[in-house]
């Protein structure tokens, strides 16, 4: 049985995918993008124990110099996570799938599915394929948030037990996707293609800031490319606006967008084609 | 008749001076409040014994209250006309022939609302709107009937100046509950309250998405569990007022509440309070209401003398009573502090187990109480999870969890809900304010329904966390008339004073948002 590591579950999310869904973030990513609002999803800890003497409900301690986690403790001040220099958290609890499968249970039957994000959650696949082996069985949907950056054509048995995916398309352009995350885009674009040619690209989305990439390049792009799939499944194309919520402090000064901007980006898409545009 | 003294008939007189001079109600609101002082003169009910220091007790001490019900009831407390039979058959007294198209349907309407009596003197049920006006809406020009419909629904809300009264809609999906929910979307207003009754084997999710955006635009409709009330009450079922599941064609002839909080402060112990205190107040509180049902039935003459009786819009047997109760958290808060024990209603699994068996303790004794006038309900009164008063402080509405404190997680605050709605075939709800982006997924707050009503939840309301109309406790009013209201400007609705009370004694701006 595999488990992961799993920064946060919400037991009841309105904006992981269709109806009321449990979200359940995963811990680790292998992209830096700039604007990322939960930074300390990004690494696993490292034990450096800085958050151990900050914590003010003494949740976390130094066990034979790893950090423990009494999470009954937690009172959630996020000291922790301000302190931390690595873009990690010590408030990780590591779960089998079958444990977080029956964690997702206790929110049935008001809840249609369940939706893995993260950090990037597929950097757990084998994890990810058996929690929605179990969910099958009960007829709960399941939903993948990712980041693009695993081939999902490597993974086709993640995929038949998968209703869709949620691919983030950072920037369209090759150069302008390194300067916003670090690394290239050709696997992401890759996937787009591919997983909105067997109708599982539920959604695709974009967060647009002005200062940073060419958010019209991009959504112009994006819609033009994944048009000719819309006859085969629908496509949401949700187009976010840059918030600085959480966002590093070296990197919170970019602009959001203007209300202009965000309806400018809707135009380009509807007018490639798509319909289903959410604007947040 | 009883004497009073003169003292008391001086007390009152100052009163209804002070009424007539009033800066801030309105005619209409003037002339109701002096009836009720007039009515505060009779004494005619013969009150059991102990009653009175129960009843008449300021709010900290106060165990049962009759909720304005008056010394000498002239009227049942809500009447549910059977507005299907009006549309059948028209009426003599009324001088109303059967409605041929839209037009006289809802001209019709307007003209009988006017002469439904009830506590408050305004209709608390308007009808099931959808199936009244459906057959009327099929052959014409839609766009008309919106028009009319609209038009319809804002003469409600500047002529019923009270928002207890309430349409129902569904669970089968209409043309004319469609143009029901589009036009509440539009109008924002906080008259009628509305509820879909709601089955998700009958419903389509199109027609509860529909209403869904008119709850997060307007705070109504709420929706019903339509399986869990048929089964109780049968297909001739209504909500009226706040959430008060009723019979068509009856009503309830009184509601009185037991404070519970107050109730637990005079017990020693639990087990005192299970054995002594709470069986000793509802045996005072089901004798009081035999008393007005008496005087009701036997001596008031309505049930003989008004037309819609007469006309056999309403039947007597179809009347049951409502046996009501506050604060069931303050009363496990109180009982567990004095025993010692740790743990808050709502967040632990004792104070839980506690009120659940206090619940269990008022249900057996409605269950063996016998009222020979309420057949419709197999000679029963009805339990009741009364919303409280603009005058309560510190006494949470039936049995919800106190503002505050409600759990962290909705899926909590959801399965508590689920222990006690089943005991309240005459009404409990819970009501929840959501975020703005829901806005954005209607399925999420109909996902949520879904599994409420699959686990037995009765009653749920949304609204938008920013929404002008906004649920008080049960029934709607604008947060800009309460801004009026707080300026010393007159409003319309009566009940914006009691949602400015509530504002300011039950928190009700303060509930967690989801």
């Amino acid at each position: 049985m595999y488990s992961a590591d799993i920064n946060k579950i919400i037991p009841f999310s309105s904006v992981d995918g269709p109806g009321n869904r449990t979200a359940i973030f995963l811990q680790g990513c292998n992209f830096n993008c700039k604007y990322c609002h939960n930074p300390e999803t990004r690494n696993l800890c490292i034990n450096c124990m800085d958050c151990v003497p900050v914590c003010p409900a003494a949740a976390l301690s130094d066990k034979d110099g790893k950090v423990i986690f009494a999470a009954e403790k937690c009172i959630a001040c996020d000291n922790c996570i301000k302190v931390c220099k690595h873009g990690a958290t010590p408030r990780i609890v590591r779960m089998t799938s079958k444990e977080t499968f029956e964690k997702i249970c206790e929110n049935v039957p008001f809840i249609r599915g369940v939706t893995f994000s993260g950090g990037e959650c597929t950097l757990y696949p084998d994890f990810m394929r058996e929690v929605f082996v179990l969910c099958k069985q009960i007829g709960l949907g399941t939903m993948i948030d990712s980041n693009g950056s695993i081939d999902f054509k490597n993974f086709s048995d993640l995929l038949e037990v998968c209703d869709g995916v949620m691919l983030d398309i950072k920037a369209y352009d090759y150069n302008e996707h390194i300067k916003v995350t670090d690394v290239g885009n050709d696997i992401v674009l890759k996937n787009a293609k591919y997983l909105a040619g067997m109708g599982k690209l539920f959604e695709v989305r974009t967060v647009v800031v002005p200062e940073l990439f060419d958010f019209r390049k991009t959504v112009d792009n994006v819609s033009k490319e994944l048009a000719p799939f819309l006859k085969i499944s629908n496509i949401r194309y949700k187009i976010i606006s840059y918030r600085k919520n959480g966002v590093r402090k070296e990197y919170r000064d970019y602009k959001s967008p203007t209300n202009e901007e965000m309806n400018e980006a809707r135009e380009i898409a509807i007018k490639n084609g798509f319909s289903d545009i959410v604007l947040i | 008749m009883r004497d009073i003294s003169l003292d008391r008939v001086n007390e009152i007189r100052e009163s209804m001076l002070e009424t007539v001079k009033s800066p801030s109600l309105t005619h209409e609101q003037k002339v109701a409040t002096m009836a009720n002082h007039a009515d505060s003169l009779l004494e005619v009910l013969d009150l059991p014994k102990g009653l009175d220091e129960l009843l008449n007790a300021d709010i900290d001490s106060q165990c049962i209250c009759d909720l304005f019900e008056g010394h000498a009831p002239l009227r049942p407390r809500y009447i549910i006309p059977d507005y299907a039979k009006f549309m059948r058959e028209g009426s003599k007294f009324l001088q109303l022939d059967p409605p041929k198209d839209l037009y006289e349907a809802l001209n019709s309407l307007l003209i009988f609302y006017r002469h439904v009596p009830s506590v408050t003197n305004f209709p608390v049920y308007v009808g099931q709107l959808d199936e009244l006006l459906d057959p009327f809406v099929q052959d014409m020009d839609r766009d008309l009937a919106k028009k009319m419909i609209k038009l319809f629904f804002v003469n409600m809300d500047r002529t019923i100046l009270d928002s207890f009264s309430h349409a129902n809609i569904g669970p089968k999906d209409t043309l004319a509950g469609r143009i029901i929910l589009e036009v509440e979307a539009e109008l924002e207003q906080a008259v009628p309250n509305i509820t879909l009754k709601y089955d998700p084997d009958v419903t389509s999710d199109e027609f509860a998405l529909t209403a869904i955006n008119t709850a997060l635009h307007s705070a109504k409709p709420s929706f019903a569990n339509h399986k869990m009330f048929s089964s109780e009450l049968g297909e001739k079922y209504v909500i009226a007022s706040c959430y008060n599941g009723l019979l068509l064609g009856g009503g309830s002839y009184t509601l009185s509440r037991m404070i519970l909080g107050n109730i637990a402060k005079r017990a020693k112990d639990i087990e005192d309070f299970k054995t002594n205190t709470l069986p000793y107040m509802m045996d005072i509180m089901a004798r009081y209401m035999d008393e007005r049902i008496k005087f009701e039935v036997e001596e008031s003459g309505f049930f003989e003398n008004n037309f819609l009786a007469k006309e056999g819009f309403i039947k007597r047997e179809r009347f049951s009573a409502m046996f009501g109760l506050v604060g069931l958290a303050e009363a496990v808060n109180i009982l567990l502090e004095k025993e010692g024990i740790e743990g808050r209603y709502g967040h632990s699994d004792i104070a839980d187990k506690l009120a659940v068996e206090i619940m269990d303790i008022i249900d057996d004794f409605n269950k063996h109480h016998f009222n020979k006038y309420c057949e419709g309900t197999h000679g029963h009164f009805l339990l009741h999870a009364q919303v409280g008063i603009a005058s309560d402080v510190k006494v949470s509405p039936g049995t919800r969890i106190p503002i505050g404190e409600e759990p962290e997680n909705l899926i909590d605050h959801l399965k508590h809900c689920a222990k006690f709605h089943k005991y309240f075939p005459s009404g409990t709800g819970d009501i929840f304010p959501i975020d703005l982006t829901v806005h954005k997924n209607h399925e999420y707050v109909l996902d949520i329904i879904k599994g409420a009503m699959k686990e037995n939840i009765r009653y749920l309301s949304f609204y938008s966390s920013d929404s002008d109309v906004i649920r008080i406790t049960g029934y709607l009013v604008k947060r800009s008339e309460i801004d009026k209201l707080e300026k010393g400007e007159s409003v319309l609705q009566d009940t914006t004073a009691l949602g400015m009370g509530a504002k300011h004694n039950g928190k009700i701006l303060e509930r967690k948002v989801r």
